[in-house]
């Protein structure tokens, strides 16, 4: 059984199984309950100016009868009184010393405001402080959240103020609303973060409702954009913790991930990718605390399975499996192939390469009337898109052809000096207009 | 596991399944993969594009789904819930090859279809009307379809039907599991809005004559179907409790009928003979008994329609042939003798070996006969060796004024191939009036 905690810039956590600042946080009664199902750490709900929510405040997006596939919401920060919040912060690390409590901070961009509050949960005894930086909606219009983040100079002066307050370890959330992550990483190390959190949520509008013509969630007659989040960030998460782990500037600050983790299998993607531990949000929105037990035995048994004994030995062991793109061996060929036995004769393969990709796939009646598909192997680029469709496990394969060509990138089939022939690439079109 | 449960807890055997909620049709919609030249389309007699009116449902759009469907098949209502689909369109589904249960397309095809059927929508844009007028003898499936594509096309179109309510066996014929009398007539209504004109109660020959027939229309569809079931010719069909299974079937769809206390035996094998069983079974019989002269394996009944009789607690009596029903004034048993095949293949009777079986009903279920007679009346129409009516292509018989389909013509099939024979002697009638050379 593999050792599920961690250590993330010297905070020892039970697992790497954070619930990420958020409505899942807001309360302590909440939190309490988190810890008692499993979650080793939890960001508290962000606690600074105060504010009052609008009712309707969530939307989200289904896909082929998958519900919150996407998640978007336009809730701000705590409205809850911060004598509270303390009170109830103070109560939880009494209760439930071994989990961390780490509480989520945006105040106005002044020194002194940060230094107040930063000063009131250290004494209620958080373990450490997250700043903010990365809401995009409401906060983001009065100064603070992504308007922070999205600034770098803000981020590293803002930074710098809460480390010269803080005692304990400063996390800083990066917005994802941005060109270029490693900027604002860089940012919030030269202020002198301990870790950064990544990604708040994306700008975005979910959809519109047709028959009033107001976007989601509608407020009254209005609405405004939010915050997307959910399943369908991860991919853009996964990027960006992936650029800020392999930037050579911030390779050794600690990454908390965020952005659609629903299951162990994701958890293993952040960690694989550079990030120490990760924080979960809408998938506890949508299911409840109860999820992480799932997190906690998929993690344990993958890992037993690769015979590793501790999360940190996964961590970072894809990072130097991302390259650009210029690095890439273009003479590595792999062609599809189709077990017969298991196709069931959708022929949603062949479609989908006739008309959305490279038309390697030929679909013929069989004297039974099943649609019978083939590939073609001189036409097939290997695309990977026949596989991604077929509904049967196993039935698409992809197989390396290995046809003694030489490993080549484009770097060196531009270069004067090449190792080696370009394999032979199939031909497309030239059908029409064709004299 | 679903279906199971509604069939135990229907109220008396009387209620077809419920129809979907908008979430159950939902889940179900999204689990269809959409396949290319999908092989439940090729699988329907009437080429309903099967995953294009799925699709709609998934993304909310019942009226587009329901115009999907109705547009290659205008009963999809009934078709929907009487399609054998076990053998056709679900049938055909690939997730059968994956190991799963196949897309519930009848359900769905109801889900969408009666909104509309049931509603008031219009679907079809009415034609400016031709001037042309066609006469259509039976208003069942195949009528009904030639007459609806027909008023869609813009022409005057006239249904006489013998029966006091319109539907043919849509609406006398079909076990109420699986399709209410009511739903069958709302779908008659939905077929007059397009335009028809239905004349109930008028048989030819008595009411009207064909010589008023062709005076009144340019052409005409006939789609009268099949007759009874012709006696057995045994002693004792004439007791009180022997009768026609189509006619047990039709009475049960009349109102409220309660067979307990009864035991029912249904001779034969076929589709009939499994509705009736069934449905008798529902009804509360005692015991139900379906003595057939052959195997299993040899029943022209639906594997899926066997399996649904045995699990209402039919009992299915194999290799035997009924001598006499017994009884005084009323039946009390049914005398059988046990077949067998001889080594050539023949079917013959085991000598000595009579049996009784006690019972309260016997219903003959071996078949419908022709309806020759009535087509011996019309010039040109020529019959086949098994009393079907010849047709071409287009559905055209002999005479180059009469077109033909349904029972009559392909000797007793589904429903949906009634509709597919209605809507493509439609066409075919279309053509003719058009280029004028069906003219009076």
């Amino acid at each position: 059984m593999a050792d599920l905690s961690v250590n993330i810039c010297g905070i020892e956590s039970p697992n790497p199984f954070w619930l990420a600042s958020a409505p899942p946080t807001n309360t302590g009664d909440q939190i309490a309950r988190a810890f008692d199902a499993g979650w080793g750490g939890a960001v508290w709900k962000t606690l600074g100016v105060p504010v009052e929510n609008v009712y309707s405040r969530y939307s989200s997006v289904d896909l082929n009868g998958q519900r919150m596939m996407g998640f978007n919401n336009i809730e701000l920060i705590t409205d809850r009184s911060l004598e509270d919040n303390l009170i109830e912060i103070e109560e939880v690390k009494r209760r439930y010393p071994d989990n961390v409590v780490v509480v989520s901070l945006m105040v106005d961009s002044n020194p002194e405001a940060w230094d107040t509050i930063i000063k009131q949960v250290e004494q209620a005894g958080a373990d450490a402080i997250e700043l903010n930086f990365g809401c995009p909606h409401g906060m983001s219009e009065r100064g603070m959240g992504s308007a922070v983040g999205q600034v770098p100079e803000y981020t590293c002066d803002i930074t710098g103020w809460a480390k010269a307050s803080a005692t304990v370890p400063v996390f800083v959330k990066l917005t994802p609303n941005i060109t270029d992550i490693t900027v604002a990483a860089r940012a919030a190390k030269d202020g002198g973060a301990d870790a950064v959190s990544l990604i708040n949520t994306i700008n975005s509008i979910t959809g519109v409702d047709l028959d009033s013509f107001v976007p989601r969630p509608v407020v009254g007659d209005m609405s405004s954009h939010g915050g997307y989040c959910g399943p369908a960030v991860k991919p853009i998460a996964l990027n960006m913790v992936a650029a800020i782990a392999a930037d050579p500037y911030t390779e050794d600050l600690p990454i908390s991930g965020i952005g659609g983790i629903a299951t162990w299998q994701d958890v293993a993607e952040y960690i694989l990718l550079g990030a120490t531990n990760i924080q979960v949000c809408t998938a506890v929105m949508h299911y409840g605390y109860r999820i992480v037990e799932d997190m906690h035995e998929g993690l344990s048994n993958y890992l037993d399975s690769k015979g590793m004994t501790s999360v940190e030995e996964l961590r970072g062991l894809s990072v130097n499996k991302v390259t650009d793109w210029q690095n890439l061996d273009i003479n590595y060929v792999i062609k599809a192939t189709i077990d017969q036995d298991k196709c069931i004769n959708c022929g949603l393969c062949y479609i989908a390469c006739f008309d959305g990709a490279h038309q390697a796939i030929s679909a013929e009646r069989t004297a039974d009337d099943k649609t019978k598909v083939a590939i073609i192997d001189d036409l097939c680029v290997g695309c990977n898109l026949c596989s991604l469709v077929c509904p049967v496990q196993g039935c698409i394969t992809m197989e390396e052809r290995d046809l003694g060509q030489t490993h080549m990138t484009w770097s060196e089939y531009l270069s004067d000096d090449r190792p080696g022939e370009l394999y032979p690439r199939p031909k497309h079109g030239l059908t029409i207009g064709k004299a | 596991m679903n279906q199971m449960m509604t069939m135990a807890v229907d109220s008396g055997g009387l209620a077809p399944q419920p129809t979907m909620t908008p979430d159950e049709a939902l889940v179900e919609a999204h689990r269809c993969l959409m396949c290319w030249d999908a092989p439940c389309t090729r699988a329907c007699p009437t080429s309903i594009d099967v995953p294009g009116f799925i699709k709609r449902i998934a993304h909310h759009d019942l009226i587009g789904s329901a115009r999907t469907i109705l547009k290659s098949n205008i009963l999809g209502g009934s078709c929907a819930r009487v399609c054998p689909t076990e053998v056709l369109c679900a049938g055909a589904c690939v997730l059968n090859d994956l190991h799963e249960r196949p897309i519930d397309i009848g359900r769905l095809q109801a889900f969408a279809t009666d909104a509309v059927v049931f509603g008031d929508v219009d679907l079809f844009a009415s034609q400016e009307p031709t001037g042309h007028s066609v006469g259509i003898v039976g208003a069942g499936p195949a009528g009904l379809s030639c007459g609806a594509e027909l008023a869609k096309l813009g022409h005057d179109v006239v249904l006489y039907d013998a029966n006091d309510e319109p539907g043919g066996l849509n609406t006398y014929g079909v076990a109420n599991y699986k399709m209410d009398k009511a739903t069958a007539l709302r779908e008659v209504e939905f077929v007059k809005g397009l335009g028809v004109k239905i004349r109930s109660s008028t048989a030819i020959g008595s009411d009207v004559s064909i010589e008023e027939l062709f005076s009144d229309h340019e052409a005409l569809f006939v789609g009268v179907g099949l007759g009874s079931v012709p006696l057995l010719g045994l002693e004792g069909e004439d007791l009180d409790g022997a009768g026609d299974a189509l006619d047990f079937i039709a009475d049960v769809r009349g109102g409220q009928v309660d067979l307990s206390g009864e035991s029912v035996v249904v001779i034969g094998g076929g589709n009939t003979a499994i509705d009736a069983v069934s449905q008798a079974s529902r009804l509360g019989a005692d015991r139900v008994h379906l003595a057939y002269r052959r195997g299993r394996d040899e029943m022209k009944a639906y594997p899926h329609d066997i399996e649904r009789a045995l699990m209402s607690g039919v009992e299915f009596i194999h290799w035997v042939a009924p001598l006499r029903i017994e009884g005084a004034g009323s039946v009390s048993a049914l005398v059988c003798e046990r077949t067998e095949y001889t080594s050539n293949g023949d079917l013959v009777a085991v000598p000595e070996s009579e049996f009784r079986i006690p019972a309260t009903m016997v219903l003959r279920a071996t078949g419908q006969e022709k309806r020759i007679g009535f087509f011996d009346q019309l010039e040109g129409v020529e019959t086949d060796e098994g009393g079907r009516v010849v047709v071409d292509d287009g559905f055209r018989t002999g005479n180059p004024r009469i077109w033909a389909g349904g029972d009559c013509v392909n000797g007793g099939r589904e429903v949906v191939d009634a509709v597919a024979h209605g809507r493509a002697a439609a066409v075919s009638i279309d053509e003719s009036l058009r280029s004028g050379a069906a003219g009076k």
